[in-house]
């Protein structure tokens, strides 16, 4: 990473990731998809911590960003288990259909 | 040791027996276990009183600490002196007659078992009211007794009548024990102590009050309970009620033991009203009104164990009367004499209602002495007794009141005497209608078996020649000295003079004319008929305390507190939760990209929050 690169623009970058992740999580509507957009905010954060730790020479934020990937690959293995249960019984991958709880 | 504990201890084993498998033995054992006990119990008496010898002092037995709480300490302790000899053999002797009786009159009832289970209950507490050697162990067989009554008036509780009746028992007598329970506060407060030997140690030395002060009121409140105990005005009204239960039950509690209590408890505490005067006054007014109250209504009723039950509340009045005017040892000698007698008058006229298949209405009776002549020669003698004639029971217990009152008061003795003639009147015109003229009703009487008639005859001897062979004052000389003086033969004439007129007017009214007495009543109209209907005592209280408590409960307590406050309270939290949840349910749609919005909102505005109050610090 060439050090010429300033840490606001690393920052301005997981920003980004991390609100196209929650618009996506919000406004779409296929599971997978909303899926897909916790992941993308999941690696903005890391995104943010590897910044943070580079810039301040310390190596918390590498092993915190360690535990956020093995939290997210738990996430998705539990996740798609789901997903894929869901789609056994019925048939479909639009997250407002999937509501049974509410009534 | 004597091992006094035996004493109430048999029958309570009794109880205890009958009471958890009386049920599934047979008749024959129920009626051994119930009666064996009792009979025990007065065995024990005697070998404990002539291993005793002369009492001159009193004998006490310690057992076990059974309170201990700062200065608060009470023992278990049992006293016997010769109070509570007198006491004893009067509530075992005529206890175990009335049982024996018992098991032939109740054979055809159900809940045998329960029946005697109660009654061994009772003799159990009232030995514990009589042996306790401290006010609270005698509160216990107090309100024991005051339990055992309340079952056993209650025994045919599918009747109304007698479920109202036991609740009215029960009631009454809580108003009574609340002035004996504030007579026990007093007490410990003042002396430290509720055993009778330090209290009476601590009394005996301050001077007599002659005006109201703390051992007065001691005295009224410790009075107070015996009048719910004793039916005194202004509590009576339970014991006429109480004739619901089964007729033994009657003649054991509601004749001859339990109501002598409060006798018991007055005379026992004859040194605390020793020095209140005032007190001693009190009880002798009220005393000498019930008796003159209760006779006037007992010639009136019709129902021949109602007429017997105001008897009963008059003859309590004389002993009453006796305690007030200081003749304690007069009083005791009458609670003896009044228990042979009225005990054989309820069982005579128990075996007359069984010769009768439950007919209770003297108008329904009538020339049955040729029919049931045994059970008619025993009430005569019961008749004899209470009506004061000499040489029989009644006549010298009733004698040493009367003088002991004409000593304090010629006009208490001259009220009395009026009394005792209405007494002979009302007896004579129960014996006159039931066993005179013709049989008016409709059923076949036929005489009680012996295991009846057997208690009776004893009874009846007792009755006849009791009084004559118990000296009881003479006995009670080292706890209440004999009156100075001897009998003035002038007014013992006019007391016996006037029991025989009572007796000799009945008869004029009931068999020579008999319709003259409706026709006195008649002539009597609007009085006739308010002491008919007891001066409407029972109407009265009614409407001053029991209505009043009722539709306060109803429309305050129950309307207001219950419905508005406490119900408030608890709807209202309800309403409030489902208010709020109703609120909130709006945010739980059950759509996940709803949830997601919120959990975005929520996080944006906490970070506008930090940002403001982070910029706001710098």
């Amino acid at each position: 990473m060439p050090s010429s690169v300033p840490l606001s623009w690393y920052l301005i970058l997981s920003a980004i990731l991390f609100g196209l992740g929650v618009a996506g999580f919000v406004v779409r509507r296929n599971i997978i998809t909303v899926f897909m957009s916790i992941e993308l905010m999941l690696n903005a954060v890391n995104l943010s911590f590897i910044a943070f730790s580079y810039q301040l020479r310390q190596v918390d934020g590498h092993i915190f960003s360690f535990f956020v990937m093995v939290v997210a690959a738990a996430e998705a293995a539990v996740g798609l288990a789901i997903i894929l249960t869901v789609f056994k019984n019925r048939a479909t991958l639009a997250i407002d259909d999937v509501s049974s709880l509410k009534n | 040791m004597e091992h006094l504990w035996l004493i109430p201890a048999l029958p309570l084993a009794g109880f205890a027996l009958n009471g958890t498998v009386g049920k599934r033995l047979p008749q024959i054992a129920v009626s051994l276990i119930a009666v064996a006990m009792p009979v025990l119990s007065f065995l024990w008496v005697l070998k404990t009183l002539s291993s005793l010898g002369s009492l001159e002092t009193a004998y006490i037995e310690r057992y076990f600490t059974w309170i201990e709480s700062g200065a608060l300490n009470i023992g278990v302790d049992f006293m016997v002196d010769r109070l509570t000899a007198v006491m004893l053999l009067v509530v075992t002797g005529i206890g175990s007659l009335i049982h024996l009786y018992a098991v032939g009159y109740m054979a055809h009832e159900g809940g045998y078992y329960r029946f005697f289970a109660y009654l061994n209950l009772f003799m159990f507490f009232m030995l514990t009211l009589v042996l306790g050697a401290n006010y609270l162990l005698m509160f216990v067989g107090w309100e024991g007794v005051g339990l055992c009554s309340y079952l056993l008036i209650g025994f045919y509780f599918v009747r109304k009548s007698a479920a109202d009746a036991a609740k009215k028992a029960f009631i009454v007598n809580r108003i009574g024990d609340f002035g004996y329970t504030l007579a026990l506060f007093l007490m410990f407060v003042q002396f430290g102590s509720l055993d009778f030997g330090k209290v009476f140690a601590a009394v005996a030395p301050m001077p007599v009050e002659h005006s109201a002060g703390l051992l007065t009121a001691i005295a009224l409140l410790l009075f107070v309970g015996a009048t719910g105990k004793s039916a005194q005005i202004p509590l009576y009204v339970w014991l006429p009620d109480a004739m619901e239960g089964p007729t033994p039950v009657s003649a054991l509690i509601h004749a001859a033991t339990m109501v002598t209590a409060g006798v018991y408890m007055v005379a026992r505490s004859a040194v605390i009203y020793q020095h209140a005067p005032l007190a001693m006054e009190v009880v002798a007014i009220i005393g000498l009104l019930t008796a003159v109250l209760a006779a006037t209504i007992g010639i009136t009723q019709y129902d021949i164990k109602k007429v017997f039950a105001y008897s009963t509340v008059s003859q309590l009045g004389y002993m009453f009367l006796a305690c007030g005017v200081g003749a304690f040892a007069a009083g005791i000698y009458h609670v003896v004499t009044h228990a042979f007698f009225k005990a054989l008058l309820f069982l005579g006229a128990g075996s007359v209602i069984h010769a009768l298949e439950g007919e209770q209405d003297l108008r329904q009776m009538g020339g049955l002495r040729k029919k049931i002549p045994i059970t008619f020669a025993v009430l005569c003698c019961a008749w004899v007794a209470i009506a004061g004639i000499p040489p029989f029971a009644g006549y010298f217990s009733k004698d040493e009141i009367l003088l002991a009152a004409h000593h304090h008061h010629p006009w208490m003795y001259w009220v009395g005497v009026v009394t005792a003639a209405m007494t002979a009147f009302y007896v004579s015109r129960a014996m006159f209608l039931c066993f005179f003229g013709q049989y008016r009703g409709h059923h076949h009487p036929h005489e009680s078996p012996f295991i009846m008639w057997g208690p009776l005859a004893v009874l009846a001897a007792l009755s006849l020649f009791g009084g004559w062979y118990f000296k009881v004052p003479n006995y009670l000389a080292p706890l209440f000295p004999l009156a100075e003086g001897g009998h003035e033969m002038a007014l013992v004439a006019i007391s016996v003079a006037a029991g025989v007129l009572g007796i000799g007017v009945a008869y004029v009214l009931y068999v020579v004319k008999p319709g003259l007495a409706d026709s006195i009543a008649s002539a009597l109209g609007g009085f006739y008929k308010l002491v008919y209907n007891k001066y409407l005592v029972d109407e009265l209280y009614d409407a001053a305390v029991v209505r009043p408590i009722v539709h306060g409960s109803r429309s305050l307590l129950w309307r207001v507190v219950d419905v508005g406050l406490i119900d408030g309270c608890v709807n209202g939290t309800a309403t409030l939760a489902r208010g709020v949840g109703g609120v909130l349910r709006a945010f739980q749609s059950g759509n996940i990209r709803n949830y997601a919005a919120w959990v975005t909102l929520g996080s944006v505005a906490v970070l506008v929050v930090l940002g403001i109050a982070v910029g706001g610090a710098r």
